[in-house]
């Protein structure tokens, strides 16, 4: 039972900028903070560029002392679980030892938006969370002054605890939480924070909650949850996108041993949504998916099947040849510049599709009764999920509940929710409880890709070996009119802005694959790109690759706009705190003062996205067959004033880094007559063990305010290997994956 | 249908299912022990690695009808051995896990490994440990932590140095 005792409510209403802190009593003589931040977070989405978030956050303080921290958004491996309640924590002064973090589900009424992207966690709670802590910190400590009829300003605390030196006295939190909960809470916006110089939680290296338990293989990630009475499906789509289904023998299936039902889906047009298939329910997910063998279905397949990669290669050549259907940035006279130059450098460069392939396959378990639908699923993006579950089953968006669960990795792919369109479908269809899990084949073969690209690039150097002249043509893929999700580029797109002379066009090709964010949409690919011409560049000038990024960033610090429809100051782009992550790499890496033997290169790239600056050095020594052995990679990383977590930090650090060697060496998408032709893990290969070099990961601190990691580190990483390749054999990597086969020499 | 009677985590398990059920469905499904993952369904990623008589083998690849009398050990079970034991401690310590979903079957394989080469070099790391992957790739992770588990030097402990 809870009842609401002190409330301040902000003096202009929801609309206020001001957030407001609600401190109710708990049964048993608890606490309970529920801190609402529309503004504040508002004003921290507006500097991110998200206008439409908003955040809240619960804390409860039991009566024995210990803290439990509502955990409000998705946890993918990105550490948000462990890293946002360490925020409050800290400016409340708990003892960590005696916090303990409850995942949220979804409830938007409660919790604002819930999501896991675009590393945004840290730049859009790092204040509005601290200041909930810090308001709890002050209840407390007014509690312990009231009781003990002495001043709040002679009273501090220390891990949990509430002391007041003059008279020796001392209260746990739990002992004050009662009367902590009758008292009026404090303006967010009033309180103080901590120096943080005073930081004992943040800072500090602190392990993820959830690991004894997934240590000792306790059912944690959608795929293991378990509702009584559950039926198993399967779900066949057809292999070419947006075919539509004919006519399958469900029958047949339907009469095989174990199978409860077998039935045609005609679905919609959205890839993010439920489309046509068959669906196959039977009492075991084996059995399930054993049956899938015998099914014979007819599809029509177009007007996808006339696509393919080899197509759109083709295409994008012959686009090449001509002007760009759509300027992004023209400045300066290009053309006229690569007229004059003494040195013009021409260089195609293309990537393919990715997918996402997360371990856990896209699964989710739904159960619909009296016209409600409730959900376990794996997703980084539970409204808009709840949203399409509500449309497919014909529902108010207000009977779908979704529980969050831990997701077997997320990479962008879990923003997307056709999967749980499926399960809500399949379930409602056989009137049972259904868990829907796809097999890695589904996984593999129906994804948002990363979209694959063409850039035509050209460089203009003069007599002294200064760029004067660029410009890219891109050839990427529009979905109809629109540009494909995630096949963007913005006009800010480094070297704008550095040079004079420069121009940015764009030409599309229609698109039948869906496309989606993968971890560092957009800048996965442009860094490979951009950062491998760039380097084609310095060598055609007879520079230093690191001396030639160094003159184009320059010594004056400029402050370069980011996109326009994306406005912040965080999106604007800082040479000098390139420099800074470019000079610190260097240092680390010994560049330039190592003999290396035959077949062994550095190579170094950086770049800049989501706020974060990132430089980064890959040694890699190369066969005479050809393999490509990556010895070791240097990062320095600059995401500013504070490193929240950097046990976490320097985790996801690395892992971004070897996901995309990962990326490089070994995946791609092909697309033939209109479907994927890859299915698993053999032709698109993840990183392994043997592969995964020493990845060592240097931070500079700044006074900006601190951004995200687990997706700007990875861009640069690509480029710094190609380049790599390129100094250990002379050989210039200009399409991805990289082929072993073109790098022999003897 | 088939009667099959397995050893699991020392236990004496009964299960009717068709003789070509992969083990990792007798265990998820049948048995309710969802430590052992599904990830690819051939072999390719070692999420569903158990011991089968202290050999690790992929679970989804193993049919019921092939287990026999075999004891059969499972990430639920591996705490039970000692060197299981250490090797969780040692995942603890060094905060391997991001996502967590592979890490059972990389828990799986460094106990067997740990458990015929006490102190592995690293291309014996490389050789029991490449058939695991990781997509959230805490490769330099389970290194330090396989060799924290066996008592070496880990000088790739990073942040916890």
């Amino acid at each position: 039972m809870m009842t609401s005792i002190g409330t301040m409510r902000p003096a202009r209403g929801a609309t206020s900028r001001r957030g407001f802190l609600k401190a109710s009593a708990l049964a048993g003589g608890g606490l309970l903070l529920h801190a609402m931040l529309p503004s504040v977070a508002r004003a921290a989405a507006a500097t991110a560029g998200n206008e439409a978030a908003s955040l809240n956050a619960y804390v409860r303080i039991a009566s024995d002392g210990l803290v439990t921290i509502v955990a409000k958004n998705p946890e993918i491996g990105q550490g948000v679980k462990t890293m946002l309640p360490m925020l409050i924590a800290e400016e409340l002064d708990a003892d960590w030892n005696k916090v303990r973090i409850e995942q949220a589900g979804l409830d938007a009424e409660k919790f604002g938006q819930q999501f896991a992207g675009g590393s945004m966690a840290t730049p859009l709670n790092w204040e509005p969370l601290r200041r909930v802590g810090a308001a709890g910190r002050q209840m407390l400590v007014a509690a312990a002054a009231d009781t003990w009829g002495v001043e709040a300003a002679d009273c501090r605390t220390a891990a949990g605890m509430v002391y007041h030196d003059k008279s020796g006295r001392s209260a746990g939190y739990g002992e004050l939480a009662a009367r902590a909960a009758t008292l009026t809470a404090p303006a967010l916006e009033s309180v103080t924070l901590k120096d943080p110089r005073d930081f004992k939680i943040v800072g500090r290296a602190m392990r993820s909650v959830d690991n004894p338990a997934v240590v000792t293989g306790k059912p944690l990630f959608g795929i293991d949850v378990t509702v009584p009475g559950m039926l198993y499906a399967v779900f066949q789509k057809c292999p070419v996108f947006g075919g539509k289904l004919l006519h399958a023998n469900t029958e047949a299936v339907k009469a095989l041993p174990g199978v409860r039902d077998a039935f045609e889906v005609r679905g919609g047009t959205a890839a993010n949504g439920l489309v046509d298939g068959v669906a196959i329910v039977a009492d075991s997910w084996w059995t399930a998916s054993k049956a899938r063998e015998k099914l014979e279905v007819a599809w029509d397949e177009s007007p996808g099947a006339t696509q393919s990669s080899d197509s759109y290669a083709a295409r994008a050549a012959e686009l090449a040849k001509q002007a760009p259907a759509r300027t992004l940035r023209s400045d300066g006279d290009a053309a006229s510049m690569f007229a004059s130059a003494a040195r013009v450098v021409e260089a195609a460069y293309s990537y393919p599709f990715l997918p996402h392939m997360t371990l856990e396959p896209q699964n989710c378990t739904a159960v619909i009764r009296d016209g409600k639908a409730e959900l376990w699923a794996p997703t980084q993006n539970p409204g808009p999920g709840a949203k399409i579950v509500a449309k497919t089953l014909g529902i108010a968006e207000s009977d779908v509940t979704v529980h969050m669960t831990r997701c077997g990795g997320g990479f962008g792919r879990r923003l997307l929710s056709d999967f749980m369109a499926e399960a809500a479908y399949i379930a409602k269809t056989v009137n049972a409880p259904v868990k829907l899990l796809w097999s890695r084949q589904d996984d593999m073969q129906h994804d948002f890709y990363r979209p694959a690209g063409f850039h035509f690039f050209k460089g203009g150097l003069d007599a002294g070996g200064k760029l004067v002249a660029f410009a890219d043509h891109f050839v990427t893929f529009a979905h109809g009119d629109e540009l494909a999700p995630s096949a963007g580029m913005d006009a800010s797109e480094f070297p704008a802005g550095l040079v004079e002379h420069l121009a940015y066009g764009q030409s599309t090709m229609p698109l039948t694959v869906p496309t989606g964010p993968l971890r560092a949409p957009r800048s996965n690919a442009l860094g490979f790109a951009f950062q491998g011409f760039i380097d084609e560049l310095a060598h055609a000038a007879g520079q230093d690759p690191l001396a030639f990024r160094l003159a184009l960033l320059g010594n004056e610090t400029r402050i370069l706009p980011g996109a326009a429809d994306r406005k912040s100051p965080l999106r604007a782009f800082n040479t000098s705190r390139m420099r800074a992550v470019l000079e610190l790499v260097a240092a680390k890496s010994n560049w330039g003062r190592q003999t290396l033997p035959k077949g062994t290169g550095m190579g170094i790239a950086f770049y800049f996205s989501h706020f974060g600056y990132f430089a980064e050095v890959v040694q890699a020594s190369v066969a005479q067959s050809g393999t490509v052995n990556v010895d070791k990679v240097w990062i320095a990383a600059e995401v500013g004033s504070q490193i929240i977590n950097p046990l976490n930090a320097e985790n996801q650090v690395q892992g971004a880094a070897l996901d995309g060697i990962g990326e490089a060496l070994g995946q791609g998408i092909t697309i033939d007559a209109g479907r994927v032709v890859e299915a698993n893990f053999d032709t698109v290969k993840p990183l392994r063990m043997d592969q995964a070099p020493p990845v060592e990961v240097h931070f500079i601190t700044t006074d900006h305010p601190p951004t995200g990691l687990g997706e700007p580190a990875l861009p640069p990483v690509i480029p710094a290997l190609c380049n790599a390749i390129f100094a250990a054999t002379g050989k210039r990597i200009r399409k991805l994956p990289i082929d072993p086969a073109e790098l022999k020499w003897t | 249908m088939t009667s099959y009677t397995v050893a699991v985590n020392g236990t004496s398990r009964t299960v009717d299912v068709d003789e070509h059920t992969p083990l990792l469905w007798v265990l998820r499904d049948v048995l309710d022990l969802k430590g052992s993952k599904f990830g690819c369904g051939a072999g390719l990623c070692g999420a569903c690695t158990v011991h089968l008589d202290g050999e690790p083998v992929r679970s989804c690849m193993t049919p019921i009808a092939a287990v026999g009398p075999g004891k059969v050990v499972t990430i639920e079970g591996i705490g039970a051995n000692p060197v299981g034991k250490r090797v969780q401690a040692a995942w603890l310590e060094v905060d391997v896990p991001q996502c967590g979903y592979c890490q059972a079957g990389q828990i799986m394989s460094a106990t067997a490994l740990l458990a015929k080469t006490p102190r592995p070099s690293d291309k014996d790391i490389d050789d029991a440990m490449s058939g695991n992957v990781c997509r959230c790739a805490t490769y330099i992770r389970i290194r330090a932590a396989i060799k924290k588990a066996a008592g070496m030097n880990t000088a790739d402990a990073g942040a916890l140095r």
